[in-house]
Order: C-alpha cells, then sequence, then structure tokens
C-alpha cells in the first residue's frame, strides 16, 4: 500500500470488488461479510459445545442413566465444552465477529487495513474449528485432559485421546492463534491508523477501545500458548521431555525425565488469563454502549472507562498465576499474585460504578439489548465478587477445584459475555440485516436465560462450599458430602436444559427476523455513535458511499441541554445541531 | 475539550502526551504496512521470550548434566579441534546481511533501483548460506554425534530437544524471511514501487534485523551460556 497521507484521501484504498457471487459471499473481503462468517461458525461451534455441557449435566444429575455417558465421554466433554466456549466461541465471536463489523464502521474506514489478511484470518479460523471438529471422529476420541491441557496427564494412557486427540487439539491451537494474528495485526492497526477526520482516539465508542486493548492482549499473551503447544507436541509426538518428569504409567515407568510440569502451567496461564480479559473487555465495551444508548445518557466517566480498559489489560499479565495456588510453586509467589490480583479489582469496580451510574436518572428505554445490559451488571457483579473470594490464597485453597470455582468463572466469563453477546446481537441487528427482532421472543428469551442463569449457577457454590469437586464423572458415596446435594444437582440439571432449549428461541427469532422482520428505521435506537449513520442499511460494501464522514464529537452525545433531538450524531456539526428556541445557540 | 486543547496549544505533560497520541487518522505517521510489522515483531518477541524461558527452566529442572557446548559445538579443521567456529563464522554471516539489508534500505529511498535489488539479492544470499550452515551442523549433530531431540550421549536429553525446537523456528524465520526479500526484489527490479515508494523495503528490512537480533540472544543462550 502506497503511502498517502491521510488526511487528503477519500477514496486511496483500493478496495477489492467482488465479481461474483462467490467473491461477494464467500472468498470475500468485506469486513462486515468476514464478520458474519466468524460469528456465524462461532455461534455454530459455541452449540456445540453447549450440547457437550448438557451431556455432562444430564450424568451428574442423573447418574447411571444415560450409557451413552462413560467417564472418557465425560472427560472429552468436559475438555471440549471449555476449550471450544473460551476460545473457539468467546473469542472468536467477540474479536472475529464484533471487532470485524463494528471496527471500520465505528471509526469510519472503508474496511481494514488489509482485506486480504482479514480474509485469511477467517479462513484460518474455519481450518482450526474442522481440525478440532475433526477429532471427534479420530481413534481414541478428542482429547479429555481438561481445557488446561495439563500435563502429565495429557499424554498418559488414562487420559482418554492421549495419542491423537491432544495432538489435534494442539494443532487446532496452534492455527487459530495463527488467524488470531493475521486477524488482530489488522484491527491494531486499523484503530490506530485509519481513523477517519475528527475522530480522535478520546472520541471512540468503547465498544473500539474495549476490542483495541483486548486485540493487544491477544497479541501478547497467544504466544505463550503456541510455544506451550509447540513443546507439548515435541513431548507427545518426538518423545522429548519438555513438561514431563520421570513418571510411572501402570507399573512401567515412562521414557521421560527431568521435565518441568509446572513450567507448563506458567506458559498456560501467562496465556489463559489474559484470555479472561480478551473475553471480558470487548463485552465490557459493548455493554458500555448499549446501555447508554438505551438510558439516552452519555456514559459516566468515559476517560475513567478508558483508563479502566487500559489499566485492566496492563494487570492481567502480572496475575497469572492466581490459577496456581495449589500447584506446588513457591508460596510466596501467591502472596505476589494475590495483591496484584486484588488490585485488578480497582479497576474493574470502577467499571462497574460507571455502569450503574450512567443508568441512575436516565430516560431508560427498556428495549431487549437493555434487559441483557443490565442483566449483565448482575450477573458481573455476582461473578466478580467470587472472585475476591479466590484470588485470597488461604481462601482459594478450600475452594480451589470445587464446584464453587466452577461457579465463579461461569458467572464472570461465561454468563457475562455471553450476555453482552445477546445484547449486541439484538442491538446491531437492525443495522447487519436491515430489519427488525421480534420484541417478545427476545424478552421470553433474556428471562429464561437470565433465570436459569441463576438456577443454575446459585447453586453451585453451596456445593463448592460442601466441598463437591469438579470435574468428577460421579460423585458416589462420601462422608462429607450430604445426599441432598444430588437433590442439587437434579435441579441444576433440569434449569440447564430448559436454559440449553431456550437459545432455540433466539435462533429461530434470529433466523426469522431476517426474512419476515418488520422493516428497520435506519437508526432504531436514536444512536449518537458513527455506525448507524451510514448512508445504506446494511451498509454496502466501502461503507460510507462517495466521501469519508467527518467527526465532531464523542460518541456520547445523548440529552444534551437545550438540544432539540435528544442525542447528536458524531458527525453533526456544531452548527447543524437544532436547539430548542429558548436555549441560546451553542452554549 | 480536545478541541479547545488544540486551540489553546498541546497541553504539558502526560496530557500532553495523551493528546499527540489520540490525535485523529493516525497515531503514528508512518504507513499502515510498517505499523503493522512493529506490532507483529513485538507479539513474535514474546514468542521468542517463551521459549528462551522455556528453556532456561528445563535447564533447571533436568536431573542430568547440561552437555558441554564447547565440545559439541567445535569443529575440526587443519587437524584442530577449535570450539565454536562454525557458529562464528554463522553469527558473522547474518550479521554481514543485517549491514547489506541496511544499505538496500537506504538506496531504496534513493530510488536506486539497481543497487536496492542487488542489496537485497546479497541479504538473501547470506541468509541462505546461514540456514545451509545450519543444515551442515545440524547434520553433523545428528549424524556424527548421536544427538536427538529425545537423547543424546552428552547428558541432558533436553539439550537436544530445546536446541532442535529454538535454532529450528529461528531458521524457519529465516528461511521465510529469504523468500520474502526475493519476492520483494523482484518486485523492485520490475519497478512495481516506483509510483509506490519503497517503503516496502524497510518494511522487509525491520523483519530480518529483527531475526538477527533473535539470533544474538540465541547464541548467547544456546552456545554462551
Amino acid at each position: 500500500m502506497a503511502y498517502v497521507p491521510l488526511a487528503d484521501q477519500d477514496h486511496e484504498q483500493e478496495l477489492h470488488h467482488p465479481h461474483s457471487w462467490v467473491e461477494k459471499y464467500v472468498w470475500s473481503q468485506d469486513h462486515k461479510v468476514i464478520a458474519i462468517q466468524y460469528g456465524g461458525t462461532a455461534v455454530l461451534v459455541g452449540l456445540v459445545a453447549l450440547v457437550l455441557s448438557l451431556l455432562m449435566r444430564m450424568q451428574l444429575g442423573f447418574p447411571e442413566t444415560f450409557d451413552l455417558i462413560d467417564p472418557n465421554a465425560y472427560y472429552q466433554s468436559v475438555t471440549m465444552h471449555g476449550m471450544i466456549m473460551v476460545v473457539y466461541m468467546l473469542t472468536a465471536l467477540l474479536l472475529g465477529g464484533f471487532g470485524n463489523y463494528m471496527i471500520p464502521l465505528m471509526i469510519g474506514a472503508r474496511d481494514m487495513v488489509f482485506p486480504f489478511l482479514n480474509m485469511l484470518s477467517f479462513w484460518f479460523y474455519l481450518l482450526s474449528v474442522l481440525i478440532l471438529l475433526a477429532s471427534f471422529f479420530v481413534g481414541g476420541g478428542p482429547t479429555g485432559a481438561g481445557w488446561t491441557l495439563y500435563p502429565p496427564q495429557t499424554s498418559m494412557a488414562g487420559t482418554p485421546g492421549h495419542d491423537m486427540g491432544i495432538v489435534l487439539m494442539l494443532v487446532s491451537l496452534a492455527v487459530f492463534i495463527v488467524a488470531f494474528t493475521m486477524g488482530g495485526l489488522n484491527y491494531v492497526t486499523t484503530i490506530l491508523q485509519y481513523r477517519t477526520r475528527g475522530m480522535t482516539l478520546m472520541r471512540l465508542p468503547l465498544t473500539v477501545w474495549g476490542i483495541f486493548v483486548a486485540t493487544v492482549l491477544g497479541l501478547f499473551a497467544f504466544p505463550a500458548l503456541l510455544v506451550s503447544a509447540i513443546m507439548m507436541m515435541f513431548d507427545t509426538l518426538l518423545g522429548t521431555s519438555f513438561f514431563m518428569p520421570a513418571i510411572i504409567e501402570s507399573g512401567t515407568p515412562m521414557d521421560y525425565e527431568g521435565g518441568s510440569p509446572i513450567l507448563f502451567q506458567h506458559l498456560f496461564w501467562f496465556f489463559g488469563h489474559p484470555e479472561v480479559y480478551i473475553v471480558a473487555l470487548p463485552a465490557f465495551g459493548l455493554v458500555s454502549d448499549v446501555l447508554s444508548t438505551h438510558a439516552r445518557k452519555n456514559i459516566f466517566g468515559y476517560r475513567m472507562m478508558v483508563w479502566a480498559i487500559i489499566a485492566i489489560g496492563g494487570l492481567s499479565f502480572i496475575v497469572w498465576a492466581h490459577h496456581m495456588y495449589v500447584s506446588g510453586m513457591n508460596p510466596y509467589f501467591g502472596f505476589f499474585f494475590a495483591t496484584t490480583t486484588l488490585i485488578i479489582a480497582v479497576p474493574t469496580a470502577l467499571k462497574v460504578y460507571n455502569w450503574v451510574l450512567t443508568l441512575w436518572e436516565g430516560d431508560i428505554r427498556l428495549n431487549a439489548p437493555m434487559y441483557f445490559a443490565i442483566g449483565f451488571i448482575f450477573t458481573f457483579i455476582h461473578g466478580g465478587l467470587t472472585g475476591l473470594f479466590l484470588g485470597n490464597v488461604v481462601i482459594d485453597l478450600p475452594l480451589s477445584d470445587t464446584y464453587f470455582v466452577v461457579a465463579h468463572f461461569h458467572m464472570v466469563m461465561g454468563v457475562s459475555p455471553v450476555l453482552v453477546i445477546f445484547a449486541a446481537i439484538y442491538h446491531w441487528f437492525p443495522k447487519v440485516s436491515g430489519r427488525m427482532y421480534h420484541e417478545g421472543l427476545a424478552k421470553a428469551h433474556f428471562w429464561i436465560t437470565f433465570l436459569g442463569t441463576y438456577a443454575i449457577y446459585l447453586p453451585m457454590h453451596y456445593l463448592g462450599f460442601l466441598g463437591v469437586p469438579r470435574r468428577y464423572y460421579a460423585i458416589g458415596e462420601t462422608d462429607f458430602i450430604p445426599a441432598s446435594a444430588q437433590t442439587l444437582n437434579e435441579s441444576i440439571t433440569i434449569a440447564a436444559l430448559i436454559v440449553g432449549a431456550a437459545q432455540l428461541i433466539f435462533i429461530f427469532n434470529i433466523l426469522w427476523s431476517l426474512r419476515n422482520g418488520a422493516k428497520a428505521d435506519p437508526n432504531p435506537w436514536g444512536s449518537a455513535s458513527l455506525e448507524w449513520q451510514t448512508p445504506d442499511t446494511p451498509p454496502v460494501h466501502g461503507n460510507w458511499g462517495d466521501k469519508l464522514p467527518t467527526v465532531y464529537r464523542w460518541a456520547y452525545d445523548y440529552s444534551v441541554p437545550g438540544a432539540k433531538s435528544d442525542f447528536i450524531p458524531q458527525n453533526m456539526a456544531e452548527e447543524d445541531v437544532e436547539m430548542e428556541d429558548s436555549a441560546a445557540k451553542g452554549v | 475539550m480536545s478541541e479547545t486543547a488544540a486551540i489553546q496549544g498541546t497541553p504539558e505533560g502526560v496530557e500532553g502526551l495523551v493528546e499527540d497520541w489520540a490525535s485523529d487518522k493516525q497515531t503514528y505517521n508512518v504507513p499502515w504496512g510498517k505499523a503493522m510489522m512493529w506490532i507483529f515483531l513485538v507479539s513474535d518477541t514474546f514468542i521468542f521470550t517463551c521459549f528462551l524461558t522455556g528453556y532456561l527452566n528445563v535447564r533447571l529442572t533436568t536431573t542430568e548434566p547440561w552437555p558441554l557446548q564447547t565440545e559439541i559445538f567445535a569443529l575440526t579443521l587443519f587437524g584442530q579441534s577449535i570450539p565454536l567456529v562454525l557458529i562464528a563464522i554463522m553469527t558473522f554471516i547474518l550479521i554481514t546481511s543485517s549491514g547489506s539489508m541496511a544499505l538496500a534500505v537506504n538506496f531504496g529511498y534513493r530510488r536506486d533501483k539497481q543497487k536496492t535489488f542487488w542489496l537485497m539479492v546479497i541479504t538473501a544470499v547470506l541468509g541462505a548460506s546461514f540456514v545451509g550452515m545450519q543444515a551442515f551442523e545440524w547434520t553433523k549433530l545428528i549424524v556424527d554425534e548421536g544427538i536427538r531431540p529425545w537423547g543424546n550421549p552428552y547428558g541432558a536429553a533436553q539439550f537436544g530437544s530445546v536446541f532442535f525446537m529454538v535454532t529450528g523456528f529461528h531458521g524457519l524465520h529465516v528461511t521465510g524471511g529469504v523468500i520474502y526479500l526475493l519476492i520483494v526484489a523482484n518486485k523492485v527490479r520490475k519497478g512495481h514501487y516506483e509510483k509506490k515508494g519503497y517503503e516496502i523495503v524497510e518494511i522487509a528490512g525491520l523483519y530480518w534485523h529483527f531475526v538477527d537480533l533473535v539470533w544474538v540472544f540465541i547464541f548467547a543462550f544456546f552456545y554462551l551460556l
């Protein structure tokens, strides 16, 4: 790409213009089509993971009822559910899906800076998903080592999928990281270098900020996963001993010596903890925009919100070992990592306060996206508070590897981002498709999902306090777990099945509305940010017609005192703003 | 707020820094490709850092003694065993190639098509000879001295594991760089960049210098430490 100062360009980027249906919808270089390809694939693979979780719940709620689920299948479900949801669903949907769709539209660009690379990113992602799914069909099945893939158990005969399954998982992760790097470099460069006139960094919607910092985290955190995947692949295929100590398997010593299993945990969590924020930060951004729009109020403390995102991103790299308090590392490390972990609660709490203060005295419109956004505040506060428990070493020790941990991370990084994703899909659906979704079905979907979430995860906290261990196929008879725990397990399973089925309402709503929804207004929510001001709905290739927009203000001019309309779009100049007669212009 | 600041002049201190960075259109006054290459290189730095951290860690955890590098990496020349001689030559070649690359970038900006092309070809040839000597070194280690990724006669098995993994990963980077340089050089020869400008030569150069810099660390950590 030639270097022409952007100041005087309007159509300098050589857009790839599609000539056929295949080029337009399959090998597309348009960021919007790529976003939908990414999002659709992520939702499909997420449904697979959802079904796996329901299989697990059926086994736990009604043990010895289903022949289909033997211990191996259970552990494989645990592993694949976790890995798919965290990496292939949430990361891909939030960054590949929303990142691709929102970034160019929100910053006033025509596309990503390198559309071809962006297209490659999707196809590599699809390849990684296919490799992962292929592991269901190889001998031994997918790996059952848990989504953290801790050695030495990954490679030992007792673990299902210790031969082909784990290899396919590692290859798939490596391909995913290549895909993410190609996409991520594009997102970061686009946000830094391709903003339109007047779109300063401090005028970006928080969605873009969240995606930006999350992508930077991804570019620095995924290398650790890539390295650990390569080293584990060597251990599995070549018989090296990076992570494998001298160990005895079924009475015979294995051919390993001198490796360090803790090294893997350090590398894995150096990726794994930033990964939590790779998922959370885009969700923070999206929910901020949804809340502000539907509360008809500017986001409270915009600058603070931006700095909080940056601070959380920075801190997320120095907290990783709080996942390893019981791993046998030096206990003094625990002190350091507990401190940094609790410090990260400060910017996070700040964001929560600001969301609540954005709602305070707002002109709240209870549309479906707003339901989900407010629901997110609830689940995030609950999941976040249990994080404070687990961040402390002394409280973590007894709670480690119990259902308390399961409840914590499902509330904070499972359900919370998913509620935001629903909010965001409903919120932007009119812009993406040009049609409205069905409001009643969306609200039904919300209530079942939101109440079901609590029916599922609240009891798990109690199970955790009782000491019910996680990742057990069946608990059986113990001295310390009362029989009533099983009753809770049954109710959790029933709630999970209902919530799982309720997601079909969502799928139906989206598919039905694509054809039959009412024609949407170009800006149905009266939103001020740039993506709603496109000349066409849905936006066409190139996004902005002849001329790139000029931005005069931040993305949150709602209910500006004296203005006639209750929002002022970002691309409206000061002199074009209609003021009420009584108010003096421009004051 | 930022508008008033712009009118009254840039504020001082940290706030001024933020205002500078936050200006519209472009944060850095560089082409897109160059910004992207820099970000990629930072990401790649994390990969090599993780590799080297892993290497130091297994060197500590392994129960066997670490093999003596001076013996393993010695080469017999003129009837005498000289330690580290091959690797010294390899390092010299790679660093020289950084010099020729820097000259290529310079002549690119002077729009001297011929010299840019030939200097890039020289850089690529030096890079290819580095990879060739690495292949020779690997052959010697594997065939003559019996060092394998899973074990070797001199001590800790991890020596072979990390050595082949990390130098192999670096070798792949160099190989990729040689191909990249040749593609760009060919386009330079054809006059592709006469209109677009020669930034791409500098971008390729950034990658090349990075690969050389990484080699310095690998050299120090594997051969000297």
